[in-house]
């Protein structure tokens, strides 16, 4: 299976590959190849802190041990695509923190660097705000100006789109509020006219074209240079957040090619957002940043914190959404893992990114957030009817939508469809273009037409949608009467649905395409149509039908009673809760992009029937469905575990396997020990006392022995394969003759967790939960029977649910 | 020693990082400080009334006078009709930074220009230097690469041969060639396992 070729590409990427987190070279340190992957650096401090782990000082009988006192690199730190140990990255740091504490008494220097260590945590947050919120505002400028690339260019400067070209005209009319001289589509600038079918032509053939040569420039960039770069990253970032490694997945480069190709993306006009792509974006710029601070770069877990507080930092550009969608998403409020006042600094750091995307101003002061809402009728109470309905239709569109994404997801994975990337991104690309654009809704900027959806209509605005007859003679204020639909809203109508068709079909296949693809906002684009469709409806039946009940007892004659845009919000925020299931940060965000505080109970109720009806169709939002696909050891920690079974029948080995492959305390040889290595592929070892009693030691890990013996037997001298190896805090006695032995204690871990075979299995997976724990001893009588790997929680739970738990792939 | 100048490193690219990250700061607030004369604007939109057909009037005003009165000039309408016809206008107040734009894209631009090259380069003229250098005798193709028209492929005998002298340009080569086999590890799990990313 391929968990095997994990195992052998894990010692073979061990051996052949590096980090791509070694930001800073020293120079001439490690120039043996086969140690150069993922060491840090070395630095005096990493490995002194493992004397805590053997609880107190090591006492030295031996001039060999002396020798092992010092800091092996590569010790403790962990293979490709294996999961971190929370516990002891937890402790280690709790032992750093306490050595600098102790040692700031001594000295003015030891106290300025204990203050700044505590300090580089909040710098640290600022950069990363800045960071992020620059890229960010460096993507939505790009981003506008490549996507009115395909339609023409500014002769005032090419770097302006549409908007902003005509901004400053003086020749823009009442009724003709886009055209001005200074933009050129692309058949003016080709054959000089604008009219005509030959001009339709040629714009449609040139839209084609930018469209295809950005897809392709975005996928090549992808696959050349950063192949880590493709898909919305938010599965792969959950279980990263969780545990899990993935070297390089949030690197430099990923962080460059995601940006490049993310405004390719999203500006040759396919079906996709660039918020899921963002969040990847911005947890990259806080791994990265986490190099220039010794705190986070040696302890994994402190980098999943930041790396956190980068995701929590730009969702939108708005801070309170950021740290709840931040939260949400890694779908741990409060845990183990991460203390409370990471909220705070989340939060700090959402803040920052904030104000730095706001002073670089991308929409203009005339927009402060990305879906300007100007309106603030109420609502009243019987559209509550619609509103649930518009819940339901997202429900069912979003249980629809993972279903199908999923089949076709796995279409790709394993037929002949995945081997040519290249080809598909184009072809679905030709097709999105070709029957984009003779529809105006399908042909601008998804975000574009969200927004205008949104919009309700004043008198003065210009566009189709807003084309109601205005049958009266004064009009005062700003509030209308109801009006009756003219002839664009019908023709505008007819062309929205079947965009509405178009976007559902074709996200389906755009959506884990490689290239960087979001989900946010091609949901709210099918939810804001469908909800604009309802709310103009409605807004026409109550004009036609005044006098009925329910218009009648709460809409004042004559006045304009339904607000159609409210409806398209209400359906953009049930499309996306039925999507990815979240309620409360998807309010929080709906709210904080548009503005509207008033609306919140509606949206809420949408959001609540859209999760409902969706989870009795589906188990999973699409974030989880994609993590479950690719095999991730992902542990959801909000299921219960509910049924009745007990750590003996999980654990491994099962009855009818051969013995647990266990070390002992003092009486191997090293020799004994690579050959225990190379035969299994088991990523940690139990050391017992001997192999009659079965008393449990310690637990020790692959990786780590493999660097010990193997930096022993260069450096040390005298060991060879027939040394003992022993894991005692003093050599056995060996008799005279015999080669040196070979203390590896430094690398045991004297608390491994154990539970007895008759523990129940809640319980066990509670302590995975709850603990972060990788892997678990199970005694029985006080004797070491077996042993529970998360892999193997993991299957059980997958065979408890009817799932294939085969499709674990990774531990 | 290694770990003191470990040290004064991490320090020297913290500094850096943070100046640049308030030169950048620093800059955009400049760049709206000098804001063009031409960035700010206040915008009225008139509906038709009467004989007069709708109209839209743009001045560089400050905020404050954004309204109807300063900016609808000439008035299309004479003495007590001016306020009927303002109060159907709307005025709103904008402001932009062009400069910010031009900067932005031109950066943009000049980042994916690069990357193109860099990309050309690696993908179409690195093989065929290659390829004279080496001569077609000493092509090494391993079990799985054959057939490989992938960028990268020969980045393992490359690496093999780099590592005799230590200079300058050997560890930029290195780091090179290390970085081009993670690339390819990469390339495998995603494109061609479909074991990450699917």
């Amino acid at each position: 299976m391929d968990n095997r070729g994990f195992q052998q590409g894990s010692l073979n990427s061990f051996r052949s590959s590096s980090s791509d987190e070694d930001l800073m070279d020293i120079p001439g340190t490690a120039m043996d190849f086969s140690m150069r992957d993922d060491v840090p650096p070395l630095d005096g401090e990493i490995e002194g802190k493992d004397k805590s782990y053997n609880g107190g000082g090591i006492g030295s009988s031996n001039r060999m041990m002396d020798f092992l006192e010092e800091p092996i690199p590569g010790v403790g730190t962990y293979d490709d695509f294996n999961t971190i140990d929370w516990v002891r990255e937890k402790s280690r740091d709790r032992d750093r923190h306490r050595e600098i504490t102790n040692k700031s008494k001594e000295s003015t220097w030891a106290l300025i660097h204990s203050v700044s260590d505590a300090f580089s945590g909040w710098l640290l947050m600022l950069l990363i705000g800045l960071l992020s919120g620059s890229l960010a505002g460096l993507i939505d400028i790009s981003a506008h100006w490549m996507t009115d690339l395909k339609e023409g260019i500014c002769t005032e400067g090419f770097w302006f789109n549409h908007e902003h070209c005509c901004w400053n005209s003086e020749h823009v009319t009442f009724e003709d509020r886009d055209k001005c001289p200074e933009w050129n589509s692309w058949s003016q600038l080709i054959i000089s006219t604008d009219e005509g079918a030959f001009a339709y032509i040629v714009n449609y053939f040139m839209y084609v074209l930018w469209a295809l040569l950005f897809a392709f420039l975005a996928v090549s960039l992808v696959k050349v240079f950063a192949p880590y770069a493709c898909g919305s990253g938010i599965p792969e970032i959950k279980t990263i957040l969780s545990g899990f490694i993935i070297r390089g997945y949030l690197g430099k480069w990923t962080l460059i090619i995601k940006t490049i190709t993310l405004v390719l993306a999203v500006s040759s006009g396919l079906s996709l957002g660039k918020e899921g792509p963002l969040v990847h974006v911005a947890c990259c710029c806080g791994n990265i940043l986490c190099h220039c601070f010794n705190k986070y770069r040696k302890n994994e877990a402190k980098r999943r914190e930041v790396t956190t507080h980068g995701l929590n930092s730009l969702s939108f550009g708005e801070s309170l959404s950021g740290t709840t969608l931040g939260m949400r998403i890694w779908g741990l409020y409060v845990s183990y893992y991460f203390p409370l006042k990471t909220l705070w600094r989340s939060f700090f750091a959402a803040l920052v990114a904030a104000f730095t995307l706001r002073s670089i101003n991308p929409f203009g002061n005339s927009r402060l957030v990305l879906f300007y809402v100007e309106f603030h009728t109420p609502w009243h109470l019987f559209e509550l009817v619609p509103f649930i309905l518009l819940g339901i239709f997202g429900g069912l569109w979003g249980a629809l939508f993972i279903r199908t994404n999923i089949a076709w997801c796995r279409k790709r994975k394993t037929t002949q469809l995945g081997k040519y990337p290249v080809i598909e991104v184009l072809v679905v690309t030709a097709i999105t273009a070709i029957l984009a654009f003779p529809n105006e809704y399908t042909r601008m900027s998804t975000s574009e037409l969200i927004s205008e959806l949104f919009n309700d209509c004043g008198l003065l605005d210009s566009s189709k949608l807003c084309d109601y007859e205005n049958r009266f003679n004064t009009s005062k204020g700003g509030e209308l009467p109801d009006r009756p639909a003219g002839v664009g809203v019908y023709s505008a109508m007819w062309q929205l649905a079947l965009t509405l068709i178009l976007k559902i079909v074709i996200t389906i296949f755009t959506f884990g395409m490689k290239i960087p693809s979001g989900l946010f906002i091609p949901s709210m684009a099918v939810g804001a149509i469908a909800g604009r469709l309802l709310g103009v409806g409605m807004e026409q039946l109550a004009y036609y039908h005044h006098d009925w009940a329910i218009f009648n007892s709460w809409c004042s004659q004559g006045a304009d009673c339904i607000t159609p845009g409210l409806y398209a919000m209400v359906g953009a925020a049930a499309c996306l809760g039925g999507v990815t299931r979240m309620t409360v940060s998807l309010v929080v965000i709906m709210f904080e992009l548009t503005g509207g505080l008033e609306y919140i109970v509606p949206l809420m109720a949408a959001a609540m029937t859209s999760k409902w009806v969706a989870d009795a169709l589906g188990r999973e939002g699409i974030y989880d469905a994609h993590i479950r696909l690719n095999g991730y050891p992902f542990l959801e920690a909000k299921e219960e575990f509910a049924h009745k079974t007990l750590a003996m029948d999980v654990m491994k080995p099962r009855r009818n396997d051969p013995l647990l492959t266990v070390l002992t305390q003092d009486s191997m040889t090293v020799e004994d020990v690579e050959t225990v290595i190379s035969e299994t592929t088991y990523s940690g070892f139990p050391v017992v006392v001997s192999r009659e009693s079965q008393r449990l030691v310690g637990f020790v890990l692959r990786r780590d022995l493999i660097i010990s013996i193997e930096n022993a037997r260069k450096k040390q001298d005298g060991v060879v394969s027939t040394s003992i190896i022993y894991f005692t805090e003093h050599s056995p006695p060996m008799p005279p003759y015999t080669p040196p032995t070979l203390k590896l204690r430094n690398i045991l871990d004297l608390s491994p967790f154990t539970v007895t075979d008759l523990t129940p299995m809640e319980i066990v997976v509670d302590i995975f939960r709850k603990l972060g724990l990788r892997q678990c001893l199970v005694t029985h009588n006080g004797r070491l029977l077996g042993i529970i790997t998360k892999k193997d929680v993991l299957k059980h739970i997958a065979q408890m649910a009817n799932q294939d738990p085969d499709s674990i792939l990774f531990n | 020693m290694a770990t003191v100048w470990g040290g004064f490193l991490r320090l020297g690219s913290l500094l850096s990082l943070s100046c640049l990250a308030l030169s950048v700061l620093l800059l955009v607030q400049l760049s709206d400080a000098a804001k063009n004369f031409e960035d700010v604007r206040c915008k009225c939109i008139c509906p038709p009334y009467k004989d007069n057909s709708g109209h839209i009037y743009n001045k560089n005003i400050s905020q404050k006078d954004c309204d109807c009165l300063h900016v609808v000039d000439p008035m299309p309408v004479r003495g007590p009709d001016v306020e009927a016809y303002c109060l159907r206008c709307e005025c709103k107040y904008e402001e932009r930074s062009s400069v910010t734009i031009k900067v932005t894209i031109i950066i943009y631009l000049s980042i994916l220009g690069l990357l193109l090259l860099y990309m050309v380069y690696l993908t179409l003229v690195e093989p065929i230097l290659k390829r004279r250098l080496f001569g077609h005798s000493q092509l090494i193709q391993s079990d799985d690469d054959v057939g490989d028209h992938q960028p990268f492929a020969n980045a393992h005998d490359v690496l093999a041969r780099s590592r005799s002298r230590a200079n300058v340009l050997n560890k930029v080569e290195y780091a090179q060639q290390r970085w081009k086999l993670q690339v390819q590890e990469q390339r495998k799990s995603v494109f061609d396992r479909h074991v990450v990313l699917s």
